[in-house]
């Protein structure tokens, strides 16, 4: 809402600064985004009026005009061709500082000789004075301008630009925002006349209007105002409309948009004699009835829709928009004027249906007003009001009375307010004095009670305009912020008692997200809304659940909520190895897969770490050769890091062959929980064809996910206990086994990990060929054998590779190879 | 014929002469063996007459053996320490490198910009008794809007256009939404425990809205909710401040001025001094002088009615505010884009 300071000063006195008075509304909440200055630099500028005009003796297409500044006339030479004798313009005298309307460069302006005549000044138009961009012709003034004002006094303004929450749509209007600024000065505000002399015929509500859908609309009033004559409108409404951001139309037009900037009331006039039936009805709509708005937009319509109609069909869409048929014109002479309540909800519905918009925001001027939930009780104010200057401002008569259809009675809502609720919600209280002023000052009528040691009760009946206070918490509130936040003591919250660990799971996620980052790996965040098409190429098993679809997705590529974090990661590896790349690539995610649970339910949302790996183990180097084609990184490189991540959030995990649709048979691995022999994850090579769905150019990506709940539900939270370091000597042994080439090494591997007696074991060699039977392959293994309690003696050491070896050979059929 | 004593002094020069031209380890060796080696090393050789010699020039002859050979021996060890020592110096100056070549590097990674802003939000409040929770992002309407006096067709919806779910209930309306704020677990926790509570809510949200430099349609936001007996806005104004200095400096300046949210009253928007101006006015700061970091206020009595806390005896507030706005002010970041692109170029900067 544009706020102009010389229109705000006929409802409320105030000698602040625009700045000063902007930050204290801001304070207060209503936000001013801007401050706007019209003129304030139009020293030697003032309104003149063209009293002659004549021929430029030297030229065709220039004039001579004598300007009167009411002190004295002036000749200048004149090159536009809207001049006209008796117009008011703007004159500027030498001295001047004015716009360039080429370079937009300010300028001194200096008495000059025009093709042989003086010209003593000139005739400037709007973009010489900086207040907007037409130079097609001189500014033309309205009539009321008075020769030799100082132009800054007659148009110099300044402009708030305020804006205002979803909760105060009184501050929609220009006495909104005085109410405002008379709490924060302690002025009052003088309420603009509704009286008017209404010296027609009486009318009754069935002269005017038949309303059928009272439903819609809880209250209509309207008024009959008859032998106007349509024009412009004064030059002081002009130029406060302009102000406002809205553009002259005519005198009628005008007063119902001065009105609604006023009051907050939108209202329409309608030419009763382009009404068939000479009266309004309001109704909704049939279905499929077409209706165009004034925009020129054509609507199809349904019955949720509200018109105004005549007898032939709509003339407008109900509190939104007019329609082309019945608006008046110069030669309207008898109007019918609407103001009404129509149903927030309903309005806001037709809106968003119809698309309705305006200079790109949506909805019109009156719909965002009746969307806000107008009060009750103003659509006869507005009414009156308007009324009154179609009669003083257009030479209308008024009817006698107005149209009323309201069978409701407006009880004016009151609230009470203790100082120990103030205490409690504020952790202060200004005392009676202060919040029965402040309250008084916003338009409340305030009855107070005291009680012993400075308690106290106010009541307070709330204006009719603030539909946003219902409860005590609200009264607390305006006195607030109207006292200033800055007010309220600054205190700290005693400590609680309770734990303060977050969940498990968060931290969980954590600890992976350290581990991971840690382990060198860089951690990405992506969209969760994902297209179908990348659903499909990624998820594991070969039939998807249907994911869950946005009903108003924004685009094609974000319809989905992803099932799987595979995509997301592998779509990043590809957006970023476009361009020149990089050598190697290793990328992780935390987030949610949404799993649908079945239509109206909440979706079960499972928390995975997904990652890749690809390219380059050990970036190009000096160091190591200078190598073309480095080692690309493998199974092994997820797996060493899988197992590296799991080892440091205390999730002991086993691994098995294992098939996954996007993933390489024969590289994959099913991540199992040791105790359980639940899975918990996966890890493979990215099969070809998936890489090449995805248009991935790296020849071979490694891909880890693992789901954390169930990693959670395995995670060792105690601490472990200590084991005490040996003192005693280990003795190293080789252990070189033959088994069956099919034979996973990892079960070897397992059992001598867990042998007693083995303090370390690791797999120093897998080898197959020459010197190796046919189908079988040799497992080397390096052992330490140690005791805590003595010093092993290399028999027992015989004795206990013997028992090993013969475990072994029963559980795996590895045998010691010779 | 000369003395035995004369031979001993004999072999003793030619030694330490011959010593004097040795130049490595193995020559060393070799000299050792000729003149002290067991079996046929010279000096052994001259000491086998020994016993032979009459008494008298026996003792002067045993003397000179006994320094002669001790002074081999220490000339040996001395030389022999010599040679290593040469030894060691002459690999070591073979073994230099250019020290200005380039190391090998462990593989760096980092985590995304929006955890780290989490985290020192997170950590901020954490002292002051904060705990973490997290909630879901696929929401009832009743938890995003309705708890929170946002009821259908409220003009206040319009500060959060929605991501619906393509679902229907019985009355053809869709229930199921993409939370458009972390607010909903305000009423979660609240149905889920009795005072007191003071929890912190960092998690994803989702907005219908077109995508520039300045709004996302998917981002994180931090909730923060403390309900309990006596908690009044002066307390909130004291945590906020206390957040303010941790996160952002100890000379930090924050205002506190009214606005509005359907789910507290009173309301209030948070700013702290820009960083650029220092309050004087900037482009960073729309010249106002002051940034807008979160939205907060007391906790709307109607909500906790709605979880069955009665507001007669408690009263709490609650506060909300977006990491990446935080990280963008912070490392001025001119576009929030950038955050979920996942373009390695910005992530490996943090
Ligand atoms: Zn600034």
């Amino acid at each position: 809402m544009r706020v102009s300071l010389t229109w705000l000063r006929e409802y409320v006195d105030f000698d602040l600064a625009p700045e000063e008075l902007a930050h204290r509304l801001t304070m207060a909440g209503l936000e001013v985004s801007g401050i706007e200055r019209i003129g304030g630099e139009w020293d030697n500028i003032l309104v003149g009026s063209v009293a002659r005009l004549g021929p430029h003796p030297n030229a065709d297409r220039l004039r001579l005009a004598t300007v009167d500044t009411g002190a004295e006339q002036v000749e200048v030479v004149c090159g536009a061709p809207n001049v006209a004798p008796g117009q008011k313009i703007v004159f500027a005298r030498a001295g001047a500082r004015l716009t360039h309307p080429e370079t937009g460069e300010r300028e001194t302006l200096k008495a000059a000789r025009i093709r042989g005549v003086v010209s003593n000044g000139m005739i400037c138009s709007e973009r010489e004075l900086g207040l907007g961009d037409d130079h097609d012709g001189i500014l033309v003034l309205p009539d009321d301008a008075v020769p030799g004002a100082a132009l800054e006094d007659y148009l110099g303004d300044v402009i708030l630009d305020v804006e205002v929450t979803a909760n105060r749509p009184d501050c929609l209007s220009m006495l909104g925002v005085a109410w405002e600024v008379a709490a924060l000065t302690g002025n009052p505000v003088r309420m603009p006349s509704t009286e008017y002399a209404a010296e027609g015929d009486p009318i009754t509500t069935a002269d005017l209007v038949d309303l059928r859908a009272p439903e819609l609309v809880p209250r209509y009033t309207s008024a009959l105002v008859t032998g106007i004559t349509v024009g412009p409108a004064p030059g002081w409404m002009q130029l406060r409309l302009q102000a406002a951001g809205v553009r002259p139309i005519s005198n009628v037009v005008d007063i119902t948009n001065y009105v609604m900037l006023e009051t907050g009331q939108p209202l329409h006039a309608f030419d009763r004699a382009a009404l068939a039936g000479g009266r309004l009805i309001v109704r909704r709509a049939t279905t499929d009835e077409p209706l165009t708005t004034l925009d020129g937009r054509a609507h199809t319509l349904s019955t949720e829709d509200l018109v105004i109609a005549d007898e032939n069909g709509p003339v407008g869409l109900g509190g939104i928009m007019g329609g082309e048929n019945s608006e008046v014109s110069d030669s309207t002479r008898d109007i019918i004027l609407e103001s009404a309540s129509f149903d927030f909800a309903n309005t806001r519905r037709t809106v968003q249906r119809h698309r309705i918009e305006v200079g790109g925001k949506r909805g019109t001027e009156a719909s965002q007003r009746f969307e806000r939930n107008l009060p009750i009780t103003l659509p006869p104010v507005g009414l009156r009001r308007a009324a009154k200057m179609l009669v003083e401002l257009c030479g209308g008569v008024a009817a006698q009375g107005i149209a009323d259809d309201w069978p409701g009675r407006h009880e004016p809502a009151t609230v009470t307010m203790t100082s120990e609720r103030m205490r409690n919600v504020l952790g202060m209280d200004p005392g009676l004095e202060t919040s029965a002023r402040t309250l008084r000052s916003l338009g409340f009528d305030v009855s107070v009670a005291d009680g012993p040691d400075g308690a106290y009760t106010i009541t307070a009946t709330v204006p009719p305009w603030r539909t946003d206070i219902g409860i005590a918490d609200d009264l607390i509130e305006e006195v607030a912020r109207i006292i200033g936040y800055d007010a309220i003591p600054v205190t700290l919250l005693p400590p609680t008692g309770e734990p303060d660990v977050p969940d498990p799971l968060t931290r969980l996620k954590d600890d992976v997200r350290d581990a991971l980052a840690r382990l060198g790996n860089q951690e990405t965040i992506s969209y969760p809304l994902v297209p179908m098409e990348l659903l499909r190429t990624t998820i594991p098993g070969d039939a998807p659940q249907d994911p869950l679809r946005v009903w108003n997705r924004m685009s094609p590529d974000q319809e989905y909520l992803r099932t799987t974090l595979r995509g997301s990661l592998l779509r990043t590896l590809a957006t970023n190895e476009r361009g020149i790349g990089r050598e190697s690539y290793r990328l992780f995610e935390i987030g949610q897969a949404y799993l649908p649970r079945g239509p109206r339910h909440q979706p079960e949302e499972r928390t995975y770490v997904c990652g890749v790996l690809a390219g380059a183990r050990a970036a190009r180097s000096w160091i190591g050769g200078n190598a073309a084609a480095p080692d690309e990184m493998d199974f092994f490189d997820a797996k060493g890091l899988v197992e590296s991540l799991l080892e440091t959030i205390n999730v002991r995990a086993r691994y098995e062959a294992a098939d996954d649709r996007i993933l390489a048979h024969g590289r994959t691995a099913r991540i199992l929980a040791e105790d359980e022999n639940r899975p918990i994850g996966v890890l493979g090579e990215v099969h070809p064809d998936t890489l090449a769905a995805l248009d991935i150019r790296a020849s071979r990506v490694v891909l880890y996910e693992i789901d954390l709940q169930a990693a959670l539900s395995h995670r060792e939270e105690r601490d472990r206990a200590w084991q005490p370091v040996s003192r005693y000597p280990g003795l190293r042994r080789e252990l070189a086994l033959l088994v069956d080439e099919t034979s996973p090494a990892g079960a070897v591997a397992d059992i001598i990990r867990n042998f007693p007696s083995v303090m370390t074991s690791a797999l120093v060699d897998v080898y197959q060929g020459p010197q190796v039977p046919d189908g079988q392959k040799s497992l080397a293994f390096s052992l330490v054998w140690q005791s805590p309690m003595r010093t092993l003696t290399d028999h027992e050491v015989d004795v206990a590779q013997a028992q090993l070896l013969d475990k072994l050979r029963r559980e795996t059929g590895a045998v010691l190879r010779s | 014929m000369s003395t035995l004593t004369d031979e001993l002094i004999d072999v003793e020069t030619r030694a330490l002469e011959e010593l004097g031209r040795v130049a490595d380890v193995d020559a060393l060796e070799q000299w050792r063996v000729t003149y002290q080696g067991r079996r046929h090393g010279r000096l052994p050789n001259l000491l086998e007459r020994l016993p032979a010699l009459p008494v008298e020039e026996r003792r002067e002859a045993g003397r000179q053996a006994n320094r002669v050979r001790s002074a081999l021996e220490s000339a040996y060890t001395e030389r022999r320490a010599a040679l290593e020592r040469a030894h060691v110096t002459q690999r070591l100056s073979a073994e230099a490198i250019d020290v200005t070549l380039p190391g090998r590097r462990a593989h760096s990674g980092g985590l995304h910009p929006t955890t780290r802003t989490l985290r020192e939000i997170i950590e901020a409040f954490r002292p002051m008794g904060f705990r973490v929770v997290e909630g879901p992002e696929v929401e009832w309407d009743y938890y995003n809007f309705e708890a929170l006096n946002i009821p259908a067709d409220h003009p206040a919806r319009d500060q959060w256009d929605t991501l619906w779910l393509d679902s229907e209930d019985d009355e053809g309306k869709r229930p199921l939404l993409l939370r458009t704020h972390t607010s909903p677990m305000q009423v979660r926790v609240m149905e889920a425990q009795q005072p007191p509570v003071r929890v912190l809510v960092p998690g994803r949200v989702f907005r219908h809205e077109a995508t520039d430099a300045s709004h996302e349609s998917v981002f994180f936001q931090v909730e923060g909710l403390a309900v309990d007996r006596g908690v009044t806005f002066a307390d909130l104004k004291g945590t906020l401040y206390t957040f303010a200095r941790r996160m952002f400096g100890p000379d930090r300046r924050v205002r506190f001025r009214c606005d509005f949210f359907p789910f507290v009253e009173p309301g209030v928007d948070m700013a702290i001094d820009c960083f650029g101006c220092r309050g004087a006015g900037c482009r960073t700061c729309g010249q106002s002088g002051w940034l807008e970091i979160m939205g907060a206020g007391m906790v709307h009595p109607g909500v906790l009615k709605r979880v069955g806390y009665d507001p007669d005896i408690y009263t709490g507030f609650a506060f909300g505010m977006g990491p990446e706005r935080i990280a963008m002010l912070r490392h001025g970041i001119d576009d929030i884009r950038h955050f979920y692109a996942n373009d390695l170029g910005f992530l490996e900067q943090f």
